[in-house]
């Protein structure tokens, strides 16, 4: 079997499929890729399944030697390599892929044929860091094996989505949106550098507590919740599984790999959509996945 | 109690369904998170009237009843003296009361694997902390108004501590099940100290 060694892991880089599903009624999110787009993309055109592990590097990324010759993917926003983006390459054995300062958004991903074979956790490859479930970030020295789970020959187009990254953050309403009177949607607010896979805390005007009671509920993914201090925090890929606070909105599927991208102090809007619209954006995201 | 019955059921019925990526049972809901590509939110919702439409039948396993020790007082229950403080009572008469009762395993959920417990006597009830604690080590067993819990790993928050206990709720290296799930039945035994600290480091 051949392995990648870290020659240096960057800022933050931890192993990421998909996530691991069925395990929220034990308090477990299911984590998995931040920019779920980048991931599925870079795997099909790698021909491994849209699900496989892979690499995700934050902010700043890694340095990566392969052992032998193997065809990878970078994905997601420009982290100063020299390799081309969205399109399978090939790395010769003893190549070192070197990634550094991010140019763009907050994560790139490097997919390899074959998938990273680490052992799945709980029926998922994805690091849960807050638990330490799937394991832990990539320390310099680290190898990982590389699997044979590829399910078809790579691409040989490049693939760049059309999705684009500038303009408001698409929500459907929240199950309290009715105790809110819209000031989500009247200002600009600014990614805290709190912020985590946990939780993109946001600052900016502050939205008023409403005054009805809270049961706590299940929260998921993409759920805008505001806590006493009234500065929105959107739940990420290691969200909290129950909660109490009320949610006015809750980001769109088709933009849940806009949030991955987000960095500490870029400034997002919230735009309010219709249910039909987000899918209709979901389903014009799986068509173009399709396509590749 | 009677919404709690529903939401067990649902929960039950629900598990395993095509479609379904998650289920978040609460005190009085359920979230269902599911894979619109492979049922519309019209058949997702006919879904939830059909399970909630059943009759209830008897629960596939019988109710477990799980011991959870635990040590009171001093490092591992740094708030046991304000909670007989706003109580009234001593420190061990709230111990006492504290472990008479017999606790109903909500749902489990928060931060992994923490464990909403119905069943605290209403005479325990104390208000949580004005200002969340940064660090509560793993395995306190804690009041949080009306409500009992045990944090499964160390993490903020703002219940008051009157107790640790050695068992682990969740390993994220050993292999699941976690130790508590909902619909179990919990009782809190006090433990001596002898022992305790080797156990745990084991």
């Amino acid at each position: 079997m051949s392995s990648i060694r870290v020659v240096s892991p960057g800022f933050l880089t931890t192993v990421q499929d998909l996530g691991r599903f069925g395990w929220a009624h034990f308090g477990v999110s299911a984590s998995g890729a931040a920019d779920p787009l980048a991931l599925r993309a870079g795997n099909l055109l790698v021909g491994n399944a849209d699900n496989a592990a892979a690499l995700e590097m934050t902010l700043t990324g890694g340095e990566f030697e392969f052992e032998r010759a193997a065809t990878i993917a970078l994905t997601g926003s420009d982290f100063s390599t020299d390799l081309p983006l969205w399109t399978a390459v090939e790395v010769k054995a003893g190549q070192t892929v070197r990634c550094g300062p991010s140019r763009s958004g907050a994560r790139c991903y490097l997919c390899v044929r074959g998938s990273i074979g680490v052992p799945k956790a709980m029926g998922s490859a994805s690091v849960h860091l807050m638990t330490g479930v799937g394991g832990r970030a990539l320390r310099k020295g680290d190898i990982l094996p590389i699997g044979n789970e590829a399910v078809r020959r790579p691409r040989p187009c490049s693939a760049v989505p059309p999705f684009p990254a500038a303009g408001p953050l698409r929500v459907t309403d929240g199950p309290q949106a009715a105790w809110f009177a819209g000031e989500l949607y009247q200002a600009e607010y600014a990614i805290s550098e709190e912020s985590n896979r946990m939780g993109l805390r946001l600052r900016g005007p502050s939205i008023p507590s409403p005054a009805g009671h809270m049961l706590t509920e299940g929260v998921p993914l993409g759920a805008v919740q505001v806590p006493p201090d009234g500065q929105p925090i959107v739940l990420f890929v290691e969200h909290q599984t129950t909660g109490g606070y009320p949610k006015p909105a809750n980001v769109i599927s088709a933009d849940f790999w806009r949030l991955g991208q987000l960095r500490p102090r870029d400034q997002v809007r919230f735009e309010r959509i219709a249910m039909e619209c987000a899918l209709e954006l979901m389903q014009a995201q799986e068509k173009w996945l399709h396509g590749i | 109690m009677e919404s709690y019955g529903a939401v067990m059921r649902l929960t039950r019925a629900l598990e395993g369904a095509r479609g379904i990526l998650n289920l978040h049972p609460a005190y009085a809901s359920v979230l269902v998170d599911f894979d619109p590509r492979l049922r519309t939110h019209e058949q997702m919702e006919a879904l939830v009237r059909e399970c909630l439409g059943m009759p209830e039948t008897a629960p596939a396993e019988e109710a477990r009843t799980i011991e959870i020790p635990v040590r009171y007082g001093g490092e591992f229950g740094p708030d046991l003296e304000d909670i007989a403080r706003h109580t009234g009572f001593t420190a061990e008469r709230v111990v006492e009361l504290f472990g008479a009762a017999e606790y109903l395993v909500y749902f489990v959920g928060f931060s992994t694997c923490f464990p909403y417990l119905g069943g605290l006597p209403p005479e325990l009830a104390t208000p949580r902390l004005s200002a969340p604690r940064k660090h509560v080590p793993e395995g306190s067993v804690a009041i949080g108004g009306a409500q009992a819990g045990v944090y499964p790993l160390a993490s903020p928050g703002g219940w008051r501590l009157l107790g640790r206990t050695p068992l682990r709720l969740f390993d994220p290296q050993g292999s699941p099940p976690p130790l508590l799930r909902m619909g179990d039945h919990v009782r809190f035994v006090a433990e001596p100290l002898a022992g305790w600290q080797k156990e745990r480091r084991a």
